[in-house]
Protein backbone atom coordinates (compact mmCIF):
# COMPACT_ATOMS: atom_id res chain seq x y z
CA UNK A 1 0.00 0.00 0.00
CA UNK A 2 1.35 3.38 -0.91
CA UNK A 3 1.83 5.99 1.74
CA UNK A 4 -0.20 9.09 1.09
CA UNK A 5 1.16 12.11 2.86
CA UNK A 6 -1.19 15.08 2.72
CA UNK A 7 0.02 18.58 1.98
CA UNK A 8 0.09 21.04 4.89
CA UNK A 9 -3.37 22.43 5.31
CA UNK A 10 -3.95 26.09 4.65
CA UNK A 11 -5.02 28.39 7.42
CA UNK A 12 -2.96 26.64 10.05
CA UNK A 13 -1.43 29.22 12.31
CA UNK A 14 2.27 28.50 12.41
CA UNK A 15 4.36 30.53 14.81
CA UNK A 16 7.57 28.55 14.93
CA UNK A 17 10.54 30.17 13.20
CA UNK A 18 11.07 27.12 11.04
CA UNK A 19 7.58 27.49 9.62
CA UNK A 20 6.65 24.69 7.28
CA UNK A 21 9.83 22.75 7.89
CA UNK A 22 8.99 19.25 9.12
CA UNK A 23 9.17 18.76 12.88
CA UNK A 24 10.07 15.11 12.49
CA UNK A 25 11.52 13.26 9.52
CA UNK A 26 12.14 9.54 9.52
CA UNK A 27 13.67 7.93 6.46
CA UNK A 28 14.08 4.19 6.16
CA UNK A 29 14.15 3.68 9.92
CA UNK A 30 14.60 0.15 11.24
CA UNK A 31 15.16 -1.06 14.74
CA UNK A 32 16.05 -4.62 15.60
CA UNK A 33 15.89 -6.23 19.05
CA UNK A 34 17.90 -9.40 18.75
CA UNK A 35 16.14 -11.33 16.01
CA UNK A 36 12.93 -9.38 16.16
CA UNK A 37 12.44 -6.40 13.91
CA UNK A 38 10.44 -3.94 16.01
CA UNK A 39 10.44 -1.23 13.34
CA UNK A 40 11.01 -2.09 9.71
CA UNK A 41 11.88 0.55 7.10
CA UNK A 42 9.50 3.30 8.20
CA UNK A 43 9.34 6.67 6.43
CA UNK A 44 7.38 9.36 8.19
CA UNK A 45 7.14 13.15 8.12
CA UNK A 46 5.35 15.21 10.74
CA UNK A 47 4.61 18.87 10.02
CA UNK A 48 4.03 21.81 12.38
CA UNK A 49 0.41 22.16 13.49
CA UNK A 50 -0.38 18.62 12.49
CA UNK A 51 -2.06 16.06 14.72
CA UNK A 52 -1.23 12.52 13.69
CA UNK A 53 -2.67 9.32 15.10
CA UNK A 54 -0.37 6.33 15.31
CA UNK A 55 -2.44 3.16 15.32
CA UNK A 56 -1.51 -0.48 15.70
CA UNK A 57 -2.01 -3.43 18.01
CA UNK A 58 0.33 -4.14 20.91
CA UNK A 59 3.82 -4.85 19.64
CA UNK A 60 3.26 -3.18 16.28
CA UNK A 61 6.17 -0.82 16.92
CA UNK A 62 4.33 2.30 18.06
CA UNK A 63 6.25 2.76 21.30
CA UNK A 64 9.57 1.92 19.67
CA UNK A 65 8.90 4.56 17.01
CA UNK A 66 8.32 7.17 19.71
CA UNK A 67 11.42 6.05 21.63
CA UNK A 68 13.45 6.39 18.44
CA UNK A 69 12.27 9.98 18.08
CA UNK A 70 13.30 10.67 21.68
CA UNK A 71 16.72 9.09 21.20
CA UNK A 72 16.05 6.52 23.93
CA UNK A 73 16.95 3.80 21.46
CA UNK A 74 19.18 4.18 18.42
CA UNK A 75 17.98 3.03 14.99
CA UNK A 76 19.64 -0.01 13.43
CA UNK A 77 19.28 1.64 10.02
CA UNK A 78 17.96 4.88 8.58
CA UNK A 79 18.00 8.57 9.46
CA UNK A 80 15.95 10.59 11.94
CA UNK A 81 15.72 14.36 12.40
CA UNK A 82 13.65 15.74 15.26
CA UNK A 83 13.38 19.53 15.60
CA UNK A 84 16.48 19.86 13.44
CA UNK A 85 18.68 17.54 15.49
CA UNK A 86 19.54 13.87 15.42
CA UNK A 87 18.03 12.21 18.53
CA UNK A 88 20.71 10.99 20.92
CA UNK A 89 23.19 13.69 19.88
CA UNK A 90 24.31 16.47 22.19
CA UNK A 91 22.29 19.04 20.23
CA UNK A 92 19.19 16.89 20.74
CA UNK A 93 19.54 17.18 24.52
CA UNK A 94 18.73 20.89 24.13
CA UNK A 95 16.05 20.27 21.51
CA UNK A 96 14.24 18.05 24.00
CA UNK A 97 13.26 21.21 25.92
CA UNK A 98 10.64 21.62 23.19
CA UNK A 99 9.35 18.05 23.32
CA UNK A 100 6.55 16.87 25.56
CA UNK A 101 6.44 13.11 26.15
CA UNK A 102 3.85 10.98 27.87
CA UNK A 103 5.00 7.35 28.19
CA UNK A 104 2.66 4.42 28.08
CA UNK A 105 1.71 3.48 31.68
CA UNK A 106 3.36 6.59 33.06
CA UNK A 107 5.35 5.83 36.22
CA UNK A 108 6.02 8.61 38.70
CA UNK A 109 7.77 8.68 42.04
CA UNK A 110 5.10 7.61 44.60
CA UNK A 111 6.56 9.44 47.58
CA UNK A 112 6.30 12.93 46.07
CA UNK A 113 3.06 14.91 45.93
CA UNK A 114 1.48 15.89 42.62
CA UNK A 115 2.65 19.48 42.96
CA UNK A 116 6.21 18.40 43.86
CA UNK A 117 6.36 16.00 40.93
CA UNK A 118 5.32 18.69 38.47
CA UNK A 119 7.73 21.18 40.08
CA UNK A 120 10.58 18.70 39.65
CA UNK A 121 9.86 18.27 35.94
CA UNK A 122 9.30 22.02 35.45
CA UNK A 123 12.76 22.74 36.91
CA UNK A 124 14.35 20.14 34.64
CA UNK A 125 12.74 21.94 31.70
CA UNK A 126 13.75 25.32 33.14
CA UNK A 127 10.16 26.47 33.31
CA UNK A 128 8.73 28.76 36.02
CA UNK A 129 7.19 26.63 38.76
CA UNK A 130 4.50 29.27 39.42
CA UNK A 131 2.76 28.33 36.17
CA UNK A 132 2.21 24.79 37.45
CA UNK A 133 -0.99 25.42 39.41
CA UNK A 134 -2.68 26.58 36.20
CA UNK A 135 -1.58 23.34 34.54
CA UNK A 136 -2.81 21.23 37.48
CA UNK A 137 -6.12 23.04 37.33
CA UNK A 138 -6.46 22.23 33.66
CA UNK A 139 -6.03 18.50 34.19
CA UNK A 140 -8.37 18.55 37.20
CA UNK A 141 -5.77 17.81 39.86
CA UNK A 142 -5.70 21.13 41.69
CA UNK A 143 -7.50 19.72 44.74
CA UNK A 144 -5.26 16.65 44.87
CA UNK A 145 -2.00 18.54 44.37
CA UNK A 146 -0.77 18.06 47.93
CA UNK A 147 -1.49 14.35 48.04
CA UNK A 148 1.25 11.82 47.35
CA UNK A 149 1.26 10.33 43.88
CA UNK A 150 1.21 6.87 45.49
CA UNK A 151 -2.39 7.52 46.58
CA UNK A 152 -3.51 8.59 43.09
CA UNK A 153 -5.80 6.49 40.91
CA UNK A 154 -4.61 5.37 37.48
CA UNK A 155 -6.57 8.15 35.79
CA UNK A 156 -5.09 10.77 38.09
CA UNK A 157 -1.55 9.57 37.40
CA UNK A 158 -2.31 9.72 33.68
CA UNK A 159 -3.50 13.31 34.07
CA UNK A 160 -0.40 14.25 36.01
CA UNK A 161 1.64 12.64 33.24
CA UNK A 162 -0.25 14.74 30.74
CA UNK A 163 0.43 17.89 32.75
CA UNK A 164 4.19 17.24 32.70
CA UNK A 165 4.06 16.64 28.94
CA UNK A 166 2.45 20.08 28.47
CA UNK A 167 5.13 21.92 30.46
CA UNK A 168 6.64 24.80 28.54
CA UNK A 169 4.26 24.67 25.56
CA UNK A 170 6.23 22.09 23.53
CA UNK A 171 6.56 22.21 19.74
CA UNK A 172 6.35 18.44 19.55
CA UNK A 173 4.09 16.26 21.68
CA UNK A 174 4.70 12.52 21.68
CA UNK A 175 1.85 10.84 23.51
CA UNK A 176 1.87 7.07 23.97
CA UNK A 177 -1.73 5.94 24.53
CA UNK A 178 -2.64 9.20 26.26
CA UNK A 179 -6.36 8.67 26.84
CA UNK A 180 -6.30 5.31 28.61
CA UNK A 181 -7.79 5.76 32.05
CA UNK A 182 -9.42 9.10 31.31
CA UNK A 183 -13.16 9.46 31.75
CA UNK A 184 -15.14 10.97 28.84
CA UNK A 185 -15.20 14.45 30.34
CA UNK A 186 -11.45 14.56 30.79
CA UNK A 187 -10.94 12.98 27.40
CA UNK A 188 -12.89 15.87 25.93
CA UNK A 189 -10.79 18.37 27.91
CA UNK A 190 -7.66 16.56 26.75
CA UNK A 191 -8.54 16.92 23.07
CA UNK A 192 -9.39 20.57 23.68
CA UNK A 193 -5.91 21.15 25.09
CA UNK A 194 -4.41 19.33 22.10
CA UNK A 195 -6.40 21.62 19.79
CA UNK A 196 -4.90 24.68 21.47
CA UNK A 197 -1.38 23.33 21.14
CA UNK A 198 -1.96 22.64 17.46
CA UNK A 199 -3.23 26.16 16.84
CA UNK A 200 0.08 27.36 18.31
CA UNK A 201 1.85 25.32 15.66
CA UNK A 202 2.79 22.30 17.75
CA UNK A 203 3.03 18.88 16.17
CA UNK A 204 1.11 16.17 18.03
CA UNK A 205 1.68 12.46 17.59
CA UNK A 206 -0.61 10.25 19.61
CA UNK A 207 -0.65 6.51 19.57
CA UNK A 208 -3.69 4.40 20.18
CA UNK A 209 -4.86 0.89 19.51
CA UNK A 210 -8.39 2.01 18.79
CA UNK A 211 -8.83 3.82 15.51
CA UNK A 212 -12.43 4.76 16.35
CA UNK A 213 -11.28 6.96 19.21
CA UNK A 214 -9.23 9.16 16.93
CA UNK A 215 -12.09 10.07 14.60
CA UNK A 216 -12.54 13.82 14.43
CA UNK A 217 -9.42 14.43 16.51
CA UNK A 218 -6.59 13.81 14.11
CA UNK A 219 -5.62 15.15 10.69
CA UNK A 220 -3.94 11.98 9.63
CA UNK A 221 -3.61 8.38 10.66
CA UNK A 222 -0.55 6.18 10.39
CA UNK A 223 -1.32 2.48 10.70
CA UNK A 224 1.47 0.20 11.90
CA UNK A 225 1.55 -3.57 11.65
CA UNK A 226 4.48 -5.73 12.78
CA UNK A 227 6.91 -2.86 12.62
CA UNK A 228 5.86 -1.72 9.17
CA UNK A 229 3.84 1.29 8.14
CA UNK A 230 0.87 -0.12 6.27
CA UNK A 231 -1.17 3.04 5.76
CA UNK A 232 -0.74 6.79 6.10
CA UNK A 233 -3.41 9.34 5.27
CA UNK A 234 -6.67 10.97 6.30
CA UNK A 235 -9.45 8.73 7.52
CA UNK A 236 -11.40 9.43 4.31
CA UNK A 237 -8.43 8.35 2.23
CA UNK A 238 -7.97 5.21 4.29
CA UNK A 239 -11.63 4.35 3.71
CA UNK A 240 -11.11 4.65 -0.03
CA UNK A 241 -7.93 2.62 0.05
CA UNK A 242 -9.50 -0.16 2.05
CA UNK A 243 -12.34 -0.24 -0.54
CA UNK A 244 -14.85 -1.30 2.04
CA UNK A 245 -18.41 -0.93 0.84
CA UNK A 246 -21.56 -0.22 2.83
CA UNK A 247 -24.13 -3.00 3.34
CA UNK A 248 -27.91 -2.94 3.26
CA UNK A 249 -29.59 -5.00 5.93
CA UNK A 250 -33.35 -5.71 6.25
CA UNK A 251 -36.04 -8.11 7.41
CA UNK A 252 -37.97 -9.79 4.59
CA UNK A 253 -41.50 -11.18 4.59
CA UNK A 254 -41.71 -14.87 3.71
CA UNK A 255 -42.98 -15.72 0.21
CA UNK A 256 -42.87 -12.15 -1.11
CA UNK A 257 -41.90 -13.36 -4.56
CA UNK A 258 -38.87 -11.08 -4.70
CA UNK A 259 -35.57 -12.34 -6.14
CA UNK A 260 -33.23 -12.31 -3.11
CA UNK A 261 -30.29 -13.93 -4.93
CA UNK A 262 -27.01 -12.31 -3.91
CA UNK A 263 -28.27 -11.62 -0.38
CA UNK A 264 -26.88 -13.52 2.56
CA UNK A 265 -28.03 -14.39 6.06
CA UNK A 266 -27.19 -11.64 8.52
CA UNK A 267 -27.48 -11.42 12.27
CA UNK A 268 -30.87 -11.68 14.04
CA UNK A 269 -32.76 -13.21 11.13
CA UNK A 270 -31.95 -10.25 8.89
CA UNK A 271 -30.52 -10.58 5.41
CA UNK A 272 -27.81 -8.34 3.98
CA UNK A 273 -25.99 -7.46 0.78
CA UNK A 274 -22.78 -5.56 0.12
CA UNK A 275 -23.43 -2.66 -2.19
CA UNK A 276 -21.29 0.07 -3.77
CA UNK A 277 -22.11 3.68 -2.93
CA UNK A 278 -23.25 4.36 -6.51
CA UNK A 279 -25.68 1.42 -6.50
CA UNK A 280 -27.18 2.26 -3.14
CA UNK A 281 -30.22 4.32 -4.21
CA UNK A 282 -31.19 1.98 -7.09
CA UNK A 283 -31.03 -1.07 -4.87
CA UNK A 284 -33.15 0.63 -2.23
CA UNK A 285 -35.72 1.80 -4.76
CA UNK A 286 -36.27 -1.73 -6.10
CA UNK A 287 -36.88 -3.32 -2.71
CA UNK A 288 -40.38 -4.77 -2.13
CA UNK A 289 -42.63 -2.43 -0.16
CA UNK A 290 -43.12 -4.92 2.70
CA UNK A 291 -39.42 -5.12 3.62
CA UNK A 292 -38.90 -3.93 7.20
CA UNK A 293 -36.11 -2.70 9.50
CA UNK A 294 -34.06 -1.42 6.60
CA UNK A 295 -30.66 -0.04 7.59
CA UNK A 296 -27.47 0.93 5.81
CA UNK A 297 -24.39 -0.34 7.61
CA UNK A 298 -21.23 1.60 6.85
CA UNK A 299 -17.83 0.14 7.76
CA UNK A 300 -16.81 1.38 11.18
CA UNK A 301 -13.29 2.53 11.85
CA UNK A 302 -12.65 -0.70 13.68
CA UNK A 303 -13.65 -2.65 10.54
CA UNK A 304 -11.33 -0.40 8.57
CA UNK A 305 -8.51 -1.02 10.99
CA UNK A 306 -9.11 -4.77 10.90
CA UNK A 307 -8.90 -4.73 7.10
CA UNK A 308 -5.48 -3.07 7.23
CA UNK A 309 -4.27 -5.59 9.75
CA UNK A 310 -5.51 -8.47 7.57
CA UNK A 311 -3.86 -7.27 4.42
CA UNK A 312 -0.36 -7.76 5.73
CA UNK A 313 -0.79 -11.33 6.87
CA UNK B 1 24.95 21.76 36.68
CA UNK B 2 21.30 22.48 37.23
CA UNK B 3 19.73 19.11 36.26
CA UNK B 4 22.29 17.32 38.47
CA UNK B 5 21.24 19.44 41.43
CA UNK B 6 17.52 18.85 40.88
CA UNK B 7 17.93 15.09 40.48
CA UNK B 8 20.13 14.93 43.60
CA UNK B 9 17.58 16.93 45.57
CA UNK B 10 14.80 14.60 44.45
CA UNK B 11 16.81 11.53 45.50
CA UNK B 12 17.44 13.06 48.92
CA UNK B 13 13.79 13.94 49.32
CA UNK B 14 12.79 10.41 48.27
CA UNK B 15 15.21 9.03 50.87
CA UNK B 16 13.77 11.24 53.59
CA UNK B 17 10.17 10.52 52.59
CA UNK B 18 10.37 6.76 52.45
CA UNK B 19 12.18 6.86 55.82
CA UNK B 20 15.32 5.22 54.46
CA UNK B 21 17.45 7.97 55.95
CA UNK B 22 15.62 7.73 59.27
CA UNK B 23 16.03 3.96 59.47
CA UNK B 24 19.76 4.04 58.72
CA UNK B 25 20.31 6.97 61.12
CA UNK B 26 18.59 5.10 63.94
CA UNK B 27 20.56 1.93 63.17
CA UNK B 28 23.92 3.72 63.08
CA UNK B 29 23.14 5.80 66.18
CA UNK B 30 22.04 2.75 68.17
CA UNK B 31 25.13 0.74 67.23
CA UNK B 32 27.45 3.71 67.74
CA UNK B 33 26.01 4.53 71.17
CA UNK B 34 26.26 0.88 72.23
CA UNK B 35 29.88 0.72 71.13
CA UNK B 36 30.61 4.06 72.77
CA UNK B 37 29.36 2.94 76.17
CA UNK B 38 30.72 -0.58 76.00
CA UNK B 39 33.99 0.66 74.62
CA UNK B 40 34.42 3.35 77.26
CA UNK B 41 33.71 1.04 80.19
CA UNK B 42 37.37 0.16 80.81
CA UNK B 43 38.63 3.70 80.28
CA UNK B 44 37.77 4.72 83.81
CA UNK B 45 40.42 2.34 85.03
CA UNK B 46 43.25 2.91 82.61
CA UNK B 47 42.57 6.61 82.04
CA UNK B 48 42.64 6.62 78.31
CA UNK B 49 40.63 8.69 75.92
CA UNK B 50 37.12 7.33 75.49
CA UNK B 51 36.71 8.97 72.10
CA UNK B 52 39.87 7.33 70.77
CA UNK B 53 38.59 3.90 71.76
CA UNK B 54 35.25 4.64 70.16
CA UNK B 55 36.90 5.67 66.90
CA UNK B 56 38.57 2.27 66.69
CA UNK B 57 35.35 0.34 67.30
CA UNK B 58 33.25 2.63 65.08
CA UNK B 59 35.73 2.22 62.22
CA UNK B 60 35.38 -1.55 62.39
CA UNK B 61 31.62 -1.17 62.41
CA UNK B 62 31.79 1.18 59.44
CA UNK B 63 33.82 -1.24 57.36
CA UNK B 64 31.07 -3.84 57.66
CA UNK B 65 27.98 -1.73 57.66
CA UNK B 66 28.53 1.35 55.49
CA UNK B 67 29.48 -0.53 52.27
CA UNK B 68 26.41 -2.74 52.67
CA UNK B 69 24.09 0.21 53.27
CA UNK B 70 25.64 2.14 50.37
CA UNK B 71 25.27 -0.79 47.96
CA UNK B 72 21.67 -1.40 49.01
CA UNK B 73 20.94 2.27 48.40
CA UNK B 74 22.50 2.45 44.96
CA UNK B 75 22.15 -0.93 43.22
CA UNK B 76 18.60 -0.03 42.16
CA UNK B 77 19.42 3.51 41.01
CA UNK B 78 19.49 2.97 37.24
CA UNK B 79 18.10 -0.50 36.55
CA UNK B 80 15.18 0.09 38.92
CA UNK B 81 14.13 3.29 37.18
CA UNK B 82 14.41 1.63 33.78
CA UNK B 83 12.30 -1.24 35.11
CA UNK B 84 9.60 1.05 36.48
CA UNK B 85 9.56 3.15 33.31
CA UNK B 86 10.51 6.41 34.99
CA UNK B 87 13.88 6.55 33.23
CA UNK B 88 12.35 6.90 29.76
CA UNK B 89 10.45 9.97 30.94
CA UNK B 90 13.47 11.46 32.67
CA UNK B 91 15.65 11.03 29.58
CA UNK B 92 13.01 12.76 27.45
CA UNK B 93 13.92 15.94 29.32
CA UNK B 94 16.65 18.34 28.21
CA UNK B 95 19.54 16.76 30.08
CA UNK B 96 22.51 14.54 29.33
CA UNK B 97 22.73 11.01 30.58
CA UNK B 98 25.91 11.55 32.60
CA UNK B 99 24.00 14.19 34.54
CA UNK B 100 21.47 11.56 35.62
CA UNK B 101 24.29 9.40 37.00
CA UNK B 102 25.94 12.38 38.71
CA UNK B 103 22.65 13.58 40.20
CA UNK B 104 21.70 10.17 41.54
CA UNK B 105 25.18 9.65 42.98
CA UNK B 106 25.18 13.00 44.77
CA UNK B 107 21.65 12.46 46.07
CA UNK B 108 22.56 9.07 47.49
CA UNK B 109 25.77 10.42 49.01
CA UNK B 110 23.70 13.15 50.66
CA UNK B 111 21.31 10.52 52.09
CA UNK B 112 24.20 8.50 53.49
CA UNK B 113 26.06 11.57 54.77
CA UNK B 114 23.01 12.78 56.70
CA UNK B 115 22.58 9.35 58.31
CA UNK B 116 26.27 8.88 59.14
CA UNK B 117 26.90 12.35 60.49
CA UNK B 118 23.79 12.38 62.67
CA UNK B 119 24.09 8.73 63.76
CA UNK B 120 27.80 8.77 64.60
CA UNK B 121 27.80 12.44 65.57
CA UNK B 122 25.25 11.69 68.26
CA UNK B 123 27.56 9.11 69.81
CA UNK B 124 30.48 11.54 69.60
CA UNK B 125 28.47 14.30 71.29
CA UNK B 126 27.35 11.98 74.09
CA UNK B 127 30.95 10.93 74.75
CA UNK B 128 32.19 14.50 74.64
CA UNK B 129 29.54 15.52 77.13
CA UNK B 130 30.16 12.68 79.60
CA UNK B 131 33.93 12.39 79.62
CA UNK B 132 36.91 14.60 79.03
CA UNK B 133 38.27 14.51 75.52
CA UNK B 134 41.12 16.40 73.99
CA UNK B 135 41.24 18.28 70.73
CA UNK B 136 43.32 15.69 68.89
CA UNK B 137 40.70 12.98 69.54
CA UNK B 138 38.03 15.41 68.34
CA UNK B 139 39.79 16.01 65.05
CA UNK B 140 40.42 12.27 64.66
CA UNK B 141 36.69 11.71 65.15
CA UNK B 142 35.89 14.33 62.49
CA UNK B 143 38.33 12.66 60.13
CA UNK B 144 36.68 9.31 60.82
CA UNK B 145 33.27 10.80 59.96
CA UNK B 146 34.58 12.27 56.70
CA UNK B 147 36.34 9.03 55.77
CA UNK B 148 33.17 7.03 56.52
CA UNK B 149 31.18 9.20 54.14
CA UNK B 150 33.97 8.80 51.56
CA UNK B 151 33.89 5.01 51.98
CA UNK B 152 30.12 5.10 51.54
CA UNK B 153 30.56 7.20 48.38
CA UNK B 154 32.97 4.59 46.98
CA UNK B 155 30.37 1.87 47.37
CA UNK B 156 27.57 4.09 46.07
CA UNK B 157 29.71 4.65 42.96
CA UNK B 158 30.30 0.89 42.62
CA UNK B 159 26.61 0.17 43.19
CA UNK B 160 25.64 2.71 40.54
CA UNK B 161 28.05 1.07 38.10
CA UNK B 162 26.51 -2.35 38.83
CA UNK B 163 23.06 -0.84 38.32
CA UNK B 164 24.12 0.48 34.91
CA UNK B 165 25.65 -2.82 33.80
CA UNK B 166 22.78 -5.26 34.29
CA UNK B 167 19.32 -5.65 32.77
CA UNK B 168 17.56 -7.03 35.82
CA UNK B 169 17.07 -5.70 39.35
CA UNK B 170 17.57 -9.11 40.93
CA UNK B 171 20.93 -9.53 39.19
CA UNK B 172 21.99 -6.09 40.36
CA UNK B 173 21.11 -7.00 43.96
CA UNK B 174 23.04 -10.26 43.74
CA UNK B 175 26.13 -8.59 42.30
CA UNK B 176 25.94 -5.88 44.97
CA UNK B 177 26.02 -8.51 47.74
CA UNK B 178 28.91 -10.22 45.94
CA UNK B 179 30.85 -6.94 45.79
CA UNK B 180 30.29 -6.48 49.50
CA UNK B 181 31.52 -9.99 50.30
CA UNK B 182 34.65 -9.59 48.19
CA UNK B 183 35.75 -6.21 49.50
CA UNK B 184 34.71 -6.61 53.12
CA UNK B 185 35.54 -10.25 53.83
CA UNK B 186 37.22 -12.24 51.08
CA UNK B 187 39.88 -9.78 49.94
CA UNK B 188 41.41 -9.38 53.38
CA UNK B 189 41.19 -13.09 54.08
CA UNK B 190 42.97 -13.77 50.82
CA UNK B 191 45.59 -11.16 51.59
CA UNK B 192 46.17 -12.62 55.04
CA UNK B 193 46.47 -16.10 53.56
CA UNK B 194 48.95 -14.83 51.01
CA UNK B 195 51.11 -13.18 53.65
CA UNK B 196 51.06 -16.25 55.88
CA UNK B 197 51.97 -18.59 53.05
CA UNK B 198 54.62 -16.28 51.66
CA UNK B 199 56.43 -15.79 54.99
CA UNK B 200 57.79 -12.45 53.76
CA UNK B 201 59.83 -13.96 50.94
CA UNK B 202 58.44 -12.31 47.83
CA UNK B 203 55.70 -9.97 49.09
CA UNK B 204 57.59 -6.77 49.78
CA UNK B 205 56.28 -3.94 51.86
CA UNK B 206 55.68 -1.89 48.69
CA UNK B 207 53.64 -4.66 47.12
CA UNK B 208 51.58 -4.99 50.28
CA UNK B 209 50.91 -1.24 50.18
CA UNK B 210 49.72 -1.50 46.60
CA UNK B 211 47.50 -4.46 47.45
CA UNK B 212 45.97 -2.51 50.32
CA UNK B 213 45.10 0.37 47.98
CA UNK B 214 43.24 -2.03 45.70
CA UNK B 215 40.63 -2.47 48.37
CA UNK B 216 38.80 0.71 49.42
CA UNK B 217 37.95 -0.72 52.85
CA UNK B 218 41.68 -1.23 53.56
CA UNK B 219 42.44 2.30 52.48
CA UNK B 220 39.70 3.48 54.83
CA UNK B 221 41.05 1.37 57.70
CA UNK B 222 44.56 2.73 57.31
CA UNK B 223 43.26 6.27 56.98
CA UNK B 224 41.17 6.29 60.15
CA UNK B 225 43.16 3.95 62.39
CA UNK B 226 46.47 5.69 61.86
CA UNK B 227 44.97 9.16 62.17
CA UNK B 228 46.57 9.76 65.57
CA UNK B 229 49.15 7.90 67.64
CA UNK B 230 46.63 7.23 70.35
CA UNK B 231 44.11 5.69 67.95
CA UNK B 232 46.64 3.54 66.13
CA UNK B 233 47.93 2.32 69.46
CA UNK B 234 44.50 1.00 70.39
CA UNK B 235 43.90 -0.43 66.99
CA UNK B 236 47.09 -2.44 67.15
CA UNK B 237 47.99 -0.93 63.84
CA UNK B 238 50.98 1.03 65.06
CA UNK B 239 53.29 -1.55 63.47
CA UNK B 240 51.52 -1.64 60.14
CA UNK B 241 51.08 2.13 60.13
CA UNK B 242 54.79 2.82 60.65
CA UNK B 243 55.91 0.07 58.29
CA UNK B 244 53.70 1.34 55.52
CA UNK B 245 54.89 4.02 53.15
CA UNK B 246 51.30 5.05 52.48
CA UNK B 247 50.76 8.66 53.41
CA UNK B 248 47.41 10.21 54.15
CA UNK B 249 47.24 11.93 50.73
CA UNK B 250 47.90 8.58 49.02
CA UNK B 251 45.06 6.94 50.96
CA UNK B 252 42.68 9.82 50.25
CA UNK B 253 43.73 9.65 46.61
CA UNK B 254 42.95 5.92 46.54
CA UNK B 255 39.47 6.50 47.93
CA UNK B 256 38.87 9.30 45.40
CA UNK B 257 40.02 7.05 42.56
CA UNK B 258 37.62 4.40 43.83
CA UNK B 259 34.83 6.95 43.43
CA UNK B 260 35.88 8.51 40.13
CA UNK B 261 36.66 5.34 38.16
CA UNK B 262 33.38 3.43 38.78
CA UNK B 263 31.31 6.57 38.42
CA UNK B 264 33.04 7.57 35.17
CA UNK B 265 32.58 4.06 33.79
CA UNK B 266 28.91 4.17 34.75
CA UNK B 267 28.51 7.46 32.86
CA UNK B 268 30.17 6.11 29.71
CA UNK B 269 28.19 2.86 29.81
CA UNK B 270 24.89 4.55 30.50
CA UNK B 271 25.27 6.96 27.59
CA UNK B 272 25.55 3.93 25.27
CA UNK B 273 22.77 1.94 26.86
CA UNK B 274 19.38 1.49 25.20
CA UNK B 275 16.55 2.31 27.56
Amino acid sequence: MNAATPMPREGTAIVSPAAGAPTVTLSGISRRYGRQLAVDGVDLTLLPGECVGLVGHNGAGKSTLIKLMLGLVAPTAGRIRVLGAEPGSRAAALARAEIGYLPENVALSPSLTGAETLAFYARLKRQPVQANSGLLDRVGLIDARNRRVGTYSKGMRQRLGLAQAMLGRPRLMLLDEPTTGLDPELRHAFYEILGELRRDGATVLLSSHALAELEGQVDRVVVMNRGRKVADGTLGLLRQLAAMRPRIRLRRRPHDGYDWSGWSEGPGGLIEIECGEEMLTDTLRQLPSDARDIEIVRPSLDDLYASFQREVR
Amino acid sequence: MSPIFHIALKELRDGLRNRWVLAVTVLLAALALTLAFLGSAPTGVVKVNALAVTIVSLSSLTIFLIPLVALLLSYDAIVGEIDRGTMALLLAYPLNRWQVIAGKFLGHVACLAVSTIIGYGLAGLVLAATGETDASAGSAFALMLAASVALGSVFIAIGTLVSTLVRDRGTAGGIAIGVWLVFVLLYDMGLLGLLAADQGRSVSSALLDALLLFNPTDAYRLLTLTSSNEVSGFAGLAGLGSGSALSQPALVGALLAWIVVPLGSAMVLFSRRQV
